[in-house]
């Protein structure tokens, strides 16, 4: 049975991109027959080709992506230079890995709040400058899409973090930093010149799954992008979701030109690393030394701490803003605080919760179930995984969801899933396997091999290995891996809207239907709601470890390795 | 123990073990019941890997060629759960999730049968090792010495034909290390059980009084 786990999984990861690329392809060219297309033709093209401002919106999706992502990755590599083995590099760390479970819609709201004419900071300023009307410009919704790159940077500079952190120690970046400052080095010239070429093989997927993430992206755009007109992505969804049907043939051409426009960023993107690989080799040499750093090392930590802190005043002015009574500007916190809305809202944030737990429960069972059948097959068939495997994992992760969903949509239909629970939760796994995988593969493979030898040699059974020596040992990083597979489902719009065709309100679609309402009380209380699951997971994974073995003091190194 | 074959030790029939098509190591070698057979040679030799054979745990990219035979029966091919050879490492390795007793408890046969009976033996095996009364203990609070005697209470409960010693005493301090060994070797003699140490230390050696075998 156990050999064949493998296989499942990839056929769970890779099919439905596969089938949702083919559904994708075939009514870009003008067939499918459930719509009366069965002459293949370049209609759709044309039609797309002929839409206003179309180079406009595939220009705001490449440009951005790369500059999101670039400046994401600076700033972490940047702060990683400048503060490794610091305190303030582990007070980062703890700050961070929390944030990584704030969905991204949440993360885009707060952040709304926040730099609003009418948000936060510009409150603040208002005390001073004696504003008694918000400015009269365009922060959010920003035509060239300054606020979303914002959101998105914001939201990528933790995921990027914590991959560069499980990174570093296969480096030995202590000791090479050492070595750097001995030999006259600053801090960040000997980072980038020594330790960076060893670190970023490593964090390459991860940051091309940024990088095509960024240039797909729909829910962050919806609240934080230009509109007119919209980044690509945002308009394929307006498309999809119009109800005259034709437009779902121009909606699909226009999917595989997004498809098309992350190959290019992803292409401009090693292009990119080419370059900087080979005038790298060259600086590298040269011997300069870059002692004087200190400002950099101060600006590396302004702009980390900028994004998180960010992050968790954007969580706050949500908290406020779902509690508030009257709040006019420019005061900065409102004049009453009331729980009506909350009480007013008691059944719906009741049925979206379920429901969303409808969807997350049997995903992460059957995500966790299979990667751990994966892992322990790998360990118990003795054989390394090659290569190859890491970018199936990765696969999910780099297609864009646009480009495959729709297609999906029409496959699930095909076979007559369409709007039922299994095809979400199908479209859900997609997605939530690579990352569970991802989490709990470094700590499962970490873990002393001579443990389950020397259960063998005591006569246990392998079944009895797994259940009685393996899985205890890896409680805590089981139970995080299910928590990070929890935060990811919970996070999905796309798939829950378009494969669930309305049919499933998870707080996610809520809260991200509610962007074009405004109305912000609302937006506070589903902003807040998408992180009550995700941070109720990773609580469990923390808390019960800790009960289940109390009295076992050996427990604690173990976990945290 | 089972005995359905006559004890005539540990049989390692020409073996040899290679990666990547190098021959890290080649033994012929017999030990009977009750003897203590000393492997030393320098890191990288393949001394571990060869004990990995043995007890069947050896990673797939090694080749292997000769055979392993305890008390008459061919061992290759056979799922390390079936060998009955037991192995103690440098580290003591105990389950950090489970108790002393529990840890024991884990490595005694499920033939034993009834809670009580075999609350018991877990007890009497402590109560031999001076450990009364350890059984409820977290491992993680036992001195180091403590936990490598409840590692060989471990491996010994297990009820093994064969028993394999990879380098258990570097890991302790001198004083501890000289006591440890002797209780080591007591059981070993005491349950007969032919026993392959690899080691780095000469000390190890000649404090077992068995045969050396140096590997170039």
């Amino acid at each position: 049975m156990l050999r064949f786990v493998p296989i499942i999984t990839i056929a769970f990861m890779i099919g439905p991109v596969s089938a949702g690329l083919i559904g994708t392809l075939l009514p870009a060219f003008g067939i499918l027959p459930a719509l009366g297309g069965t002459e293949p033709g370049l209609d759709p093209w044309a039609a797309l080709f002929a839409q206003p401002g179309i180079w406009q919106s595939v220009r705001l999706s490449l440009v951005n992506g790369l500059i999101a992502s670039f400046v994401s990755v600076a700033i972490v590599m940047l702060f990683c230079a400048a503060w490794q083995g610091t305190r303030i590099f582990r007070a980062m760390q703890r700050i961070l890995s929390p944030i990584l479970a704030v969905p991204h819609a949440t993360a885009a709201f707060g952040l709304a709040f926040l730099i609003a004419p009418s948000g936060w900071i510009a409150r603040l300023i208002a005390q001073f400058a004696g504003w008694d009307r918000p400015p009269d410009i365009a922060i959010i919704h920003d035509p060239l899409g300054i606020a979303m790159i914002a959101g998105l940077v914001a939201k990528e500079i933790p995921f990027l973090f914590l991959m560069t952190l499980a990174a570093l120690p296969q480096a030995d970046t202590d000791r090479t930093a050492q070595i750097t400052a001995t030999l006259g080095y600053g801090r960040i010239a000997g980072w980038f010149k020594a330790t960076l070429p060893r670190i970023y093989p490593q964090i390459r997927l991860p940051v091309l799954a940024v990088l095509a993430y960024s240039t797909s992206v729909v829910d962050v755009a919806i609240i934080l992008g230009p509109t007119t007109p919209a980044p690509l992505a945002v308009r394929i969804l307006g498309w999809l979701s119009d109800p005259d049907l034709a437009l779902r043939f121009m909606a699909s051409s226009a999917a595989i030109l997004q498809l098309l426009v992350v190959v290019v960023a992803i292409g401009i993107w090693v292009a990119a690393e080419r370059f900087i690989a080979l005038a790298g080799r060259q600086i590298a040499a040269n011997g300069q030394r870059f002692r004087h750093d200190g400002g950099v090392r101060a600006g590396s930590a302004v702009l980390a701490g900028l994004s998180a802190g960010a992050l968790i005043l954007g969580l706050v002015v949500l908290l406020i803003w779902s509690i508030a009574g009257f709040w006019g500007f420019p005061d900065i916190l409102p004049r009453s605080f009331s729980l009506r809305l909350w009480q007013r809202e008691y059944d719906a944030i009741g049925s979206s919760l379920v429901t969303t737990l409808l969807i997350a429960v049997p995903t992460v069972v059957i995500a966790i179930v299979l990667v751990l059948g994966c892992l322990e097959h790998e360990t118990r068939s003795r054989h390394k995984p090659g290569r190859g495997a890491i970018w199936l994992i990765y696969l999910p992760l780099i297609v864009p969801q646009i480009s495959f969903m729709f297609g999906l949509q029409v496959f699930f239909t095909l076979i007559g899933l369409e709007r039922t629970l299994i095809s979400v939760v199908l479209s859900h796994l997609v997605f939530v396997l690579p990352y569970v995988f991802l989490s709990l593969s470094d700590p499962f493979r970490a873990l002393d091999p001579r443990y389950g030898q020397t259960a063998l040699c005591l006569g246990a059974s392998p079944m009895r290995v797994f259940w009685h020596v393996r899985l205890p040992l890896l409680t805590r990083a089981v139970l995080t891996a299910m928590a990070v597979g929890l935060a990811v489902t919970v996070g999905q719009y796309l798939p829950t809207l378009l494969i669930g065709a309305g049919r499933f309100a998870t707080v996610t679609t809520e809260a991200v239907a509610l962007a074009s309402g405004g109305d912000r009380r609302m937006i506070g209380i589903y902003g807040l709601l998408q992180m009550v699951l995700p941070f109720a997971g990773f609580a469990c994974a923390l808390l019960i470890p800790a009960i289940l073995f109390r009295h076992r003091r050996g427990m604690n190194a173990q976990n945290r390795g | 123990m089972p005995s359905d074959h006559s004890e005539t030790g540990l049989e390692l029939r020409t073996v040899s073990i290679r990666l990547d098509r190098q021959e890290l190591l080649a033994v012929d070698l017999v030990i009977t019941p009750g003897e203590i057979v000393t492997l030393m040679g320098p890191s990288g030799s393949g001394k571990s890997s060869l004990l990995g054979h043995i007890c069947g745990t050896l990673p797939a990219q090694f080749d292997v060629s000769g055979q392993v035979v305890l008390n008459g029966r061919c061992l290759d091919g056979c799922p390390p759960q079936d060998r009955h050879v037991g192995i103690l490492f440098q580290d003591d390795l105990l389950f950090p999730h489970l108790s002393v007793g529990g840890n024991l408890a884990f490595a005694l046969p499920a033939s034993v049968k009834g809670k009580a009976k075999r609350r018991m033996m877990v007890e009497n095996a402590l109560k031999n090792a001076d450990m009364d009364g350890f059984a409820d203990r977290d491992p993680a609070t036992l001195s180091g010495g403590q936990r490598a005697r409840v590692a060989l209470l471990r491996v010994l409960l297990s009820e093994p034909c064969a028993l394999l010693l990879d380098e258990p005493f570097s890991k302790l301090d001198s004083e501890l290390r000289g006591q440890f060994r002797s209780f080591v070797f007591e059981q070993c003699r005491k349950s007969s059980l032919p026993t392959l140490m690899v080691t780095h230390d000469p000390e190890d050696g000649s404090a077992a009084g068995g045969r050396v075998i140096n590997l170039a």
